[in-house]
């Protein structure tokens, strides 16, 4: 297994906005963290690409297996040897991931440079490979480009290829193209897929969209309120889902033949990390359930048909 | 057809940028020749990536910027032609839903603040019981009122600024990607109050959006834009599309369903600049079907089948 991550729990100061999570994933595979905003699928990363501490957070428990290396006890000089080595991250804006006064082709062989140690010639030609690579056309002549120069689906390649050129094993990717058009959304969705399949990456894609989710992952964690609701594979999961809550976000996409009305959202919102409710966290907007979903929280446990479910009152297959 | 509660004509706009010392001046025409009608009571969706001229057009529809041609009749009065004091008076009856509510509402005034607003513009207060009407209409609760933007969620805000729109009754309301900036759960809720509010009011939407899928569940009719022109509507929200661009945009759209993954790439590259379109067709360098005649010749809108105009010189 590349990862596997268990029982992670982080918390700012008191507030702990992230219970007990566990999931793994392999190479050559994408799991997808889903769930609304504020459910810790972002903390959730940063905590895997050890970058918690730059927004003032720890992990609290738990281990983060990487390769059979806890990183959650690594001290940060023993990250560096993983963070843009071994695990890329591509951050969700590719106009403030970039900077803007240096040109394309010094901002990704830094990486290449720093990481590989490549000198100047070798990383320059890896670079050229690299955007190449990534189906970016006359790759010479973006390298000497700044950034303002290129279109929004060409930067977000440029900051995947930043995170490519260590070589990394996990590809970290968070809602890589919210910022995107759509006909380009479905291209680099397209692109990160092969990635995975050619070079045998792990990739963690974050998104709280359920479409991307079907349209790439094998594996899906499902998270709410910063608690993993359900795990499953990803064909599984949408053609049963057990969650109340993994239901409601399928249901919140527009599908071919709906009939009108029948979109309807998920009501109410996510609790801050600093009111959450007890018992299962969900149960104010969920639509099943009982008196014991207020009081008791639903332990994850793993289900005969596959991946792991936490729920009093699951729904049966239809 | 009854007279449409809303007709444009031709209408374009062309912006200029530059003209400095350093940069010669340059222009572009963000919208070309836009002309539709909308019946009352008709949803009409807006659909297109940025830079299509969609939110320029909407703009345009309500007169917030002068059109460089073309004109808006809006039950039966021409907007363009309208005086200060008569455009303000018509207002009441248009009003738009902007798409980031983070930015549309003022920090420092509250929702009560913000919703009296439009009644300020017209040199009025609010009739009693207004606001609190306005806030049970979207959702929100009557103790919301006092509060400011920073204390809302995006869904709440979002709720704020359609409140914001209702505030005088209009009959007509433009949608500027009102559901852009939120998360699916909370678009899926505003796009149901939506539904609800036209249901209660007898409202006409034109509806600006860049999700397809989205625009097909909750529109009538679908004027489809690429690079500032119309390049095709759909004459129902379930029409199959003709135009390739607008079939690249079904493409483009992830279903729920993992047993309906695409694996075709849908179009190739991205959006040119509109500073420098080509002689032809707009769409002809990433069109998989486009020939010569379509990097010379500019297909018009034309109507394939009844109520249903393609401007393509190879439909599907």
């Amino acid at each position: 297994m590349l990862l596997s991550v268990r029982d992670l729990s982080i918390r700012f100061g008191p507030v702990e906005p992230v219970s007990g999570l566990s999931f793994d994933l392999d190479r050559g595979q994408i799991i997808g963290l889903v769930g609304e905003s504020g459910s810790g699928k972002s903390l959730t990363a940063m905590a895997v690409a050890g970058l918690l501490p730059l927004v003032g957070g720890r992990i609290a428990e738990g281990r983060i297996l990487f390769d059979g290396t806890d990183l959650a006890r690594l001290p940060e000089a023993g990250l560096r040897a993983y963070r843009g080595r071994r695990i890329g991250v591509v951050t969700q804006n590719p106009m403030t991931a970039l900077d803007p006064a240096q040109r394309i082709g010094e901002q990704v062989e830094v990486v290449a440079r720093l990481h590989r140690g490549l000198s100047r010639q070798e990383a320059h030609q890896a670079t050229i490979e690299l955007l190449t690579a990534l189906r970016i056309p006359e790759a010479g002549a973006i390298c000497d480009a700044y950034p303002h120069q290129l279109s929004g689906g060409m930067k977000q390649r440029i900051v995947i290829a930043m995170a490519l050129a260590g070589e990394p094993d996990l590809l970290i990717a968070d809602e890589p193209t919210t910022a995107l058009d759509v006909t380009v959304q479905a291209q680099i969705i397209h692109l990160l897929g092969q990635l995975v399949r050619e070079r045998g990456l792990g990739l963690m894609l974050i998104t709280h969209d359920m479409g991307v989710v079907a349209q790439v992952c094998d594996q899906v964690a499902v998270l709410y309120a910063g608690r993993l609701a359900e795990t499953r594979d990803a064909p599984g999961l949408f053609a049963h889902p057990r969650h109340p809550y993994t239901a409601a976000l399928i249901d919140c996409i527009p599908r071919e033949g709906m009939a009108p009305g029948s979109l309807t959202g998920i009501p109410g919102a996510v609790p801050s990390a600093a009111s959450y409710s007890t018992g299962c966290r969900f149960h104010d907007r969920c639509p099943r359930m009982l008196d014991r979903c207020r009081t008791e929280v639903p332990p994850l446990v793993a289900r005969p048909e596959g991946g792991s479910l936490a729920c009093h009152n699951p729904m049966g297959p239809t | 057809m009854t007279r449409p509660l809303l007709r444009a004509e031709g209408l374009s706009r062309r912006f200029s940028t530059g003209g400095g010392w350093f940069s010669p001046a340059r222009s572009m025409l963000a919208v070309r020749g836009v002309s539709f009608d909308q019946a009352r009571g008709e949803v009409l969706g807006v659909v297109g990536e940025s830079g299509c001229g969609k939110s320029t057009l909407a703009r345009l529809v309500l007169r917030l910027i002068e059109p460089t041609e073309g004109a808006v009749t809006f039950d039966g009065q021409d907007v363009t032609a309208l005086g200060k004091g008569d455009l303000r008076r018509l207002r009441r009856r248009m009003a738009m839903v902007f798409q980031d509510p983070y930015s549309s509402l003022d920090p420092r005034f509250t929702v009560e603040d913000a919703l009296s607003e439009p009644f300020a513009v017209q040199h009025e207060r609010p009739p009693g019981g207004r606001i609190a009407t306005l806030l049970d209409q979207v959702g929100l609760s009557r103790a919301m009122g006092r509060s400011y933007p920073h204390q809302l969620s995006g869904g709440q805000r979002q709720r704020v600024g359609i409140a914001r729109a209702l505030a005088q009754a209009p009959d007509f309301i433009v949608l500027d990607e009102p559901t852009a900036s939120l998360d699916v759960s909370i678009q899926a809720q505003i796009i149901g109050l939506l539904a609800d509010l036209k249901r209660d009011h007898g409202l006409t939407y034109l509806f600006i959006s860049h999700d397809l899928g989205l625009v097909r569940y909750f529109c009538d009719r679908v004027l489809v834009m690429y690079l500032g022109a119309v390049v095709e509507v759909l004459p129902t929200a379930d029409a199959a599309p003709r135009h390739p661009y607008t079939r690249a945009l079904m493409d483009s759209n992830f279903v729920p369903d993992p047993a309906h993954r695409r694996t075709l790439q849908a179009i190739k590259g991205e959006i040119p600049s509109a500073f420098n379109l080509p002689k032809g067709c707009a769409f002809a360098a990433r069109c998989p079907r486009a020939t010569d005649l379509c990097r010379a010749v500019d297909p018009p809108l034309s109507e394939l089948s009844p109520g249903h105009p393609v401007a393509c010189h190879h439909p599907l």
